[in-house]
């Protein structure tokens, strides 16, 4: 009976020391820093098409710390299970003029960017499915700032 | 010479439980108070100015939705505004993905990734009908339970008005 006792409290002790960890680890992805593994053409050529793993921290966005020019991971809005890694072009309330179709250089248009959105655009504008298409993204939907990449080890090193 | 430690045994405990409390309250479910009057009469159906908080509706909000984004007609959800991402609303998703909804001007087609929301009282809130379909990727959590006041403790039903939208 006593061996039962003791080996549940010891079960329980360590069962509480891995659930600790992996609150921990939660806290730490969605807060502080975590890594993601990013793939597709729309960033060549800041990000490689055959897929980087990036490291992203999650605390520029909490304290309005983005601007134009950071290299961010958002939440799709056509697709709210996907996150996309594109650029802040603009934050909002500035002019964006923007054509749809690179090739095309003449065909272009601005707009002005409203309250709580951001415009985002891959560095590839030929492939790149950007706000060009979605428009204005909330800024809601903003993950975190990519700041590094890990792997290829070739191309380690801070981005952006 | 004993009270350093103490604290540091104290100061542990409270990380441990701050991280662990921070991390059910991300993954599976957290309390949140219902403010205003958007939603009457299925919250606050008697909103008094002058009395905030405490008479304010308190409602447990579940995220295990979020693993997978599927929603129905007539769920209440917690979103984050799109004009102001510090604020979070409460209402009801009326339209889903390629739904058509009628609103008074015209009829609005829900485009993929977004849902319609409005709230009960229509005479009051601030919806969709303002600022358009809401990224579902904004929404961060769904209303099951009113746990309080405790003389309207109960689950929240889903509700649909099938005359003004039309599925795709």
């Amino acid at each position: 009976m006593r061996q039962w006792r003791s080996i549940a409290k010891e079960a329980m002790d360590r069962a509480s020391i891995i659930v600790k960890f992996l609150c921990l680890l939660h806290v730490t992805d969605a807060y502080v820093v975590s890594s993601n593994h990013v793939l597709g053409p729309s960033m060549l050529p800041t990000l490689n098409i055959t897929g980087d793993v990036v490291l992203v921290e999650h605390l520029s966005h909490r304290i309005g710390k983005l601007g134009s020019g950071d290299l961010v991971l958002v939440r799709s809005p056509l697709d709210p299970n996907k996150t996309l890694t594109k650029r802040i072009v603009a934050m909002e309330g500035d002019k964006v003029t923007f054509s749809l179709d690179p090739t095309r250089s003449f065909s272009s248009r601005s707009l002005v960017v409203p309250k709580g959105h951001v415009w985002i655009q891959g560095d590839n504008l030929y492939v790149s499915r950007d706000s060009r298409h979605f428009g204005p993204l909330p800024y809601g939907l903003i993950e975190g700032k990519v700041f590094m990449r890990v792997w290829p080890p070739s191309s380690f090193g801070l981005l952006g | 010479m004993g009270t350093p430690s103490v604290l540091w045994n104290v100061a542990k405990k409270c990380f441990t439980v701050g991280v662990i409390s921070l991390t059910v309250s991300d993954l599976f479910s957290s309390i949140v108070p219902v403010r205003g009057a958007s939603m009457s009469p299925t919250f606050n159906p008697k909103t008094n100015s002058l009395l905030e908080s405490l008479s304010d509706d308190r409602v447990l909000v579940e995220k295990l939705c979020l693993s997978n984004y599927k929603f129905s007609h007539g769920d209440v959800i917690v979103f984050c505004s799109p004009d102001n991402h510090k604020e979070k609303h409460i209402k009801r998703i009326v339209g889903l993905p390629g739904d058509w909804v009628g609103t008074i001007y015209d009829v609005v087609h829900i485009p993929e990734g977004h849902c319609w929301v409005e709230g009960d009282n229509l005479a009051s809130s601030l919806d969709s009908r303002s600022f358009g379909p809401v990224p579902l990727g904004l929404v961060k959590g769904r209303v099951t339970h009113i746990l309080w006041p405790p003389n309207r403790v109960s689950s929240v039903e889903r509700k649909t008005s099938r005359n003004r939208v039309s599925p795709s």
